[in-house]
């Protein structure tokens, strides 16, 4: 109870304290997101636009093919259901800390609560968000989806969530973030604490669709033990004021592997400033960081960091970055070799597609337009499974769009 | 088919083709011959329209038409089609999904792939860690997809091995007049070409009606393309710009 009230002592503290990176903003220009919303069991029953809005950011209003499903509007649980509660758990993280005694030994260990005045808010709201455990030895065929929504103007939407994917389980979650119609501007917060136990695997697609005035301030951490692996695909193609994210990876257990891939584009006005950390702390461990970036008049930075404290760990970075008709396009890399025997490479480029490469396309009848089209949807294209075929379309829409305004 | 007529090209301020004359008839296939440094790929890309390669005077005329200005899009529109010697890499860009966007007809197409053994290329990216030979099937099969009526190949043999020379010779006789019966046949239904060549490798394949021999940019000969080369074989380039000094 002691260390409760010191951390509670330390996050007030905090709350004034700016992050790194990335705009400030300021808390109280926001009101708190309401924590009590209607209910929404059957998701088909939603308005059309609703399910749109939750379809452009991979969740299925059918709930077809997915192990279990998860709102969360505003500060307010709408909707938690599971297929089958055999290969997977799902529910609220404020329900899993009645259920599960040992749930609080996850919370607010990866993510330290006084890290800045985003994770602080988060803290002293006790904020709500999903809990999503693979018991071990489990394999769920199909992915668990949820659905971070804001459905009210200028308010702070504070979530917490937590994964754990225990002994040789495997689990694929995909979150989509989004807003609802009319909702412009406004703030989310989203503490993200995973565990990847030994052997296992987390596959997690985060998708992206916000409004113009919208401000996004993840904050993630990944634990993965021996053997174990964590994929991440980052996905955010709209317009949107401000994200900025540092979602850091931490390889504790001998030959555990992460890859991270970020696609992102900044409109006009949009400022993306995206990081991924991988710190290597155990022998024969893997990671790889691929970051393709598009402005089209907004900011991107893409900041790789690669952190080797432990023999034989191998991770390459990969930073590509094309300028579409304006913009700002910056590529950090930084590695660090803390042992001798260490390999780690980035690969970093910033500018605009080579004329060589469109007019090899219009020499084979393509259109200056299409030939665009098809090398940016390549540069995009970095291999992301299990998106459904809505939202590939909204992506394919998104990069016809792309290539039409870059020429 | 195509006139060239006193086609002098720049890059980068360096003049490399100085008054260029040179002719493909319907249905022939000329080649071109010419030193390392002649200009001789400059010349087809020059035909293509790649940027980089400034036409300060001359023109191009293509099925009747003044090309000399228009994009590389609308050149290949008019059925033009070429195999460069260093294609760039389309990181992302996948060989099929290319392919599915050019193809006239995709059956076609995955057949040709199967006999060029490019199917299990499909998946990769487009000339990303390809070899010298591989590129140049995958080219290939990119022009045979697109079933241009004037093709432009530079060195389709170079960097193949002596195995596959034949099957990429054959491949490019049947693009260049697959169902021709006869040499009047060929002339109005089969389609035109103008390849570079070295060695004559690909002439051991294809027809070949006429030779042009290109020295520091400029045509210093044509005739019959076998008995050209095996001038050149004897006597080397430097003969044929000595012989055009003494016309001049």
């Amino acid at each position: 109870m002691q260390a409760d009230e010191d951390m509670r002592k330390k996050a007030e503290a905090a709350l004034k304290k700016t992050a790194a990176y990335g705009e400030d903003f300021d808390l109280n220009e926001y009101g708190l997101a309401s924590e009590e919303e209607e209910q929404a069991d059957d998701l088909e029953e939603l308005s059309e636009e609703d399910q749109r809005t939750l379809l452009n950011v991979g969740f299925t209003p059918s709930e077809d093919n997915r192990a279990g499903s998860f709102i969360m509007l505003n500060n307010a649980v709408t909707h938690s259901s599971l297929r089958d509660d055999d290969v997977v758990e799902l529910m609220s993280l404020r329900d899993a800390m009645k259920v599960h005694d040992w749930v609080k030994d996850y919370s607010w260990k990866l993510v330290e609560p006084d890290k800045d005045k985003y994770t602080a808010m988060s803290y002293l709201q006790d904020a709500n968000g999903y809990f999503i455990r693979a018991p071990a030895g489990k394999k769920s065929k199909m992915p668990v989806q949820t659905c971070l929504l804001i459905g009210s103007k200028e308010v702070s939407q504070t979530v917490h969530n937590i994964v754990i994917v225990e002994e040789g389980a495997e689990l694929d979650v995909i979150t989509g973030c989004s807003t609802k119609h009319g909702v412009d501007k406004g703030l989310h917060l989203g503490i993200s604490e995973m565990y990847v136990k030994k052997g296992a695997t987390l596959n997690f697609t985060m998708i992206h669709n916000w409004g113009e005035e919208i401000g996004v301030r993840p904050r993630t951490v990944v634990h993965v033990e021996e053997g174990g692996s964590y994929i991440s695909n980052y996905v955010t193609l709209k317009p949107v004021k401000s994200v900025q994210a540092y979602p850091t990876v931490i390889l504790e257990g001998k030959g555990a592997f992460a890859r991270l891939n970020t696609i992102a584009v900044a409109h006009p006005g949009s400022e993306l400033d995206l990081g991924s950390k991988v710190v290597f702390n155990a022998e024969d461990t893997k990671a790889e960081l691929i970051s393709r970036t598009i402005t089209t008049g907004g900011n991107a930075i893409a900041r790789g960091e690669m952190i080797g404290n432990a023999n034989n760990a191998k991770g390459h970075l990969e930073c590509h970055g094309l300028v579409l008709g304006g913009g700002m396009q910056r590529a950090i890399p930084i590695l660090e070799a803390n042992v001798e025997d260490i390999e780690l490479s980035h690969e970093a480029a910033v500018g605009r597609i080579a004329r060589e490469q469109i007019e090899y396309l219009m020499a084979r009848g393509l259109t200056e337009e299409d030939a665009v089209g098809m090398i940016v949807r390549g540069f995009l294209d970095v291999g992301i499974q299990g998106i459904p075929d809505e939202l590939k379309a909204d992506i394919d829409a998104t990069i016809a769009k792309i290539g039409e305004n870059a020429i | 088919m195509l006139e060239i007529n006193n086609l002098t090209v720049e890059i980068g301020g360096r003049r490399i083709l100085k008054g260029v004359d040179l002719n493909v008839e319907a249905g022939y296939t000329n080649v071109l011959f010419g030193p390392n440094g002649a200009g001789k790929s400059a010349l087809l890309m020059t035909l293509m329209g790649f940027s980089g390669y400034n036409v300060v005077g001359g023109e191009i005329i293509f099925k009747g038409e003044d090309i000399t200005n228009m994009s590389v899009y609308e050149r290949a529109q008019m059925g033009m089609g070429i195999m460069t010697q260093r294609p760039p890499n389309m990181n992302g860009v996948k060989v099929y999904d290319l392919l599915n966007v050019i193809s006239k007809d995709m059956k076609d197409t995955e057949e040709l792939a199967e006999t060029l053994d490019m199917v299990r290329f499909f998946e990769r990216d487009v000339n990303v860690g390809f070899s010298g030979g591989e590129i140049k099937r995958s080219e290939l099969l990119q022009l045979s997809a697109q079933n241009p009526d004037f093709i432009l190949l530079d060195e389709p043999e170079s960097g193949v091995d002596l195995v596959s020379i034949e099957q990429l010779g054959l491949t490019i006789n049947d693009l260049l007049q697959k169902d021709c019966k006869c040499a009047g046949d060929r002339c109005k239904h089969g389609k035109s070409a103008l390849v570079i060549t070295h060695t004559g490798q690909v002439m051991d394949y294809i027809q070949a009606d006429r030779g042009y021999i290109l020295c520091n940019g400029t045509v210093m000969c044509s005739g019959n393309p076998r008995e050209m080369l095996t001038e050149i074989k004897e006597q080397g380039y430097e003969e044929c710009i000595k012989c055009k000094l003494m016309k001049i």
